[in-house]
């Protein structure tokens, strides 16, 4: 687990792309390789699978985690944003020559939904098992468009472990997602 | 025999494929055909800056860029047409004043300049260029790398009067 988020850190930092980058693309490269690892936590904390945790510090740990991400996201994109201001307007407006940057976009604003509708779960009165289904399919366009996305960059990032890191996090999702039954909204009896 | 000597197959295949060609629309008689003028590409114009000067090299060199400037509808080259160029290199980001420079078409209508090694920016390795003098139509191009490993990249200006 420490392994499969610390390897490809590890690598990215050897990165010699690294050499000719300003610190604030640094930061901002950086913050999208973390925001990938804690995709790689959320599913796993969701789905209880991290020995030694309570379901109650479990689900604690997916909040944290959660706002993590969102913050990752905001470095991310302010970072980009500051590095070069035009590529990021058109990524935002979905006009840009890169492929991956659509899926990017995407990715972040479904992490958002997903992290308000986990924020305003009580409030929103919904049963249960109905807001499950919106915050985990929402959490699933955001694995999916962020895997997409960081597959056709060529950035920082090893190829190796960025591939085997998008496997885990593709794998630790489908796991959760079925041991879950997410899709299963009836009422319980 | 010097001519050209079908069998029957080769026949029957020949006349087949023109067939196929011919109603793919891919085969015109010959006629002054129009050059059509090049089109901007997306986000080839970011982190332009306009007046990139003329220069015998950009930076330590290493890397070339390289490229033909021709005219819309009968391709004639076009000489000392001024091209300007930028990329994120290992002297220099895109933004950065020293990572532009320009130069000027010969009398083919080539252009070739050196320039610091490209390396992969926002994700992909590329380069920019403009032409954007006032004679012609202003055009951005956005050429990406086969390989980050490149040590030229080519890119083909054809030009609508303005």
């Amino acid at each position: 687990m420490v392994l499969a988020i610390a390897v490809p850190i590890i690598a990215a930092a050897a990165s010699p792309l690294l050499a000719w980058r300003e610190p604030i693309y640094i930061a901002a490269g950086f913050s999208g390789v973390v925001s990938m690892c804690l995709l790689l936590l959320q599913p796993l904390l969701a789905g209880r699978w991290l020995p030694g945790l309570t379901p109650v510090a479990s689900r604690q740990w997916h909040k944290w985690c959660g706002l993590a991400l969102i913050a990752a996201i905001f470095v991310h994109v302010g970072g980009l944003w500051i590095t070069s201001p035009p590529d990021v307007i058109d990524a935002l407006l979905f006009v840009s020559p890169t492929p991956f940057s659509a899926w990017g976009v995407i990715a972040m604003w479904a992490a958002f939904a997903a992290a308000l509708l986990g924020l305003a779960r009580q409030r929103l009165g919904l049963r249960f098992r109905i807001w499950r289904l919106g915050h985990t399919g929402l959490a699933t366009i955001t694995i999916i468009g962020s895997v997409v996305h960081a597959l056709l960059i060529e950035g920082t990032m090893e190829v190796m472990t960025k591939w085997a890191l998008c496997g885990l996090v593709l794998l630790a999702s489908a796991r959760t997602l079925a041991k879950l039954r997410v899709w299963d909204v009836r009422r319980r009896v | 025999m010097a001519g050209v000597t079908f069998s029957r197959r080769s026949l029957v295949l020949a006349s087949g494929a023109a067939l196929a060609t011919g109603a793919a629309g891919l085969l015109v008689p010959a006629r002054a055909k129009s050059l059509a003028p090049t089109s901007s590409m997306r986000g080839g114009s970011n982190n332009y800056r306009p007046g990139a000067p003329i220069v015998d090299r950009i930076g330590g060199g290493g890397f070339w860029m390289t490229g033909t400037v021709r005219r819309a509808g009968d391709g004639a080259p076009l000489p000392g047409q001024r091209i300007q160029i930028w990329a994120h290199t290992t002297e220099g980001h895109e933004r950065d004043p020293q990572s532009h420079g320009a130069t000027l078409t010969d009398a083919n209508g080539e252009f070739r300049l050196e320039m610091p090694q490209i390396v992969p920016a926002f994700g992909q390795p590329h380069g920019h260029l403009a032409y954007d003098s006032g004679e012609f139509e202003t055009v951005f191009l956005r050429p990406i790398m086969g390989s980050s490993k490149d040590k030229t990249l080519a890119a083909h200006f054809v030009l609508q009067p303005a």
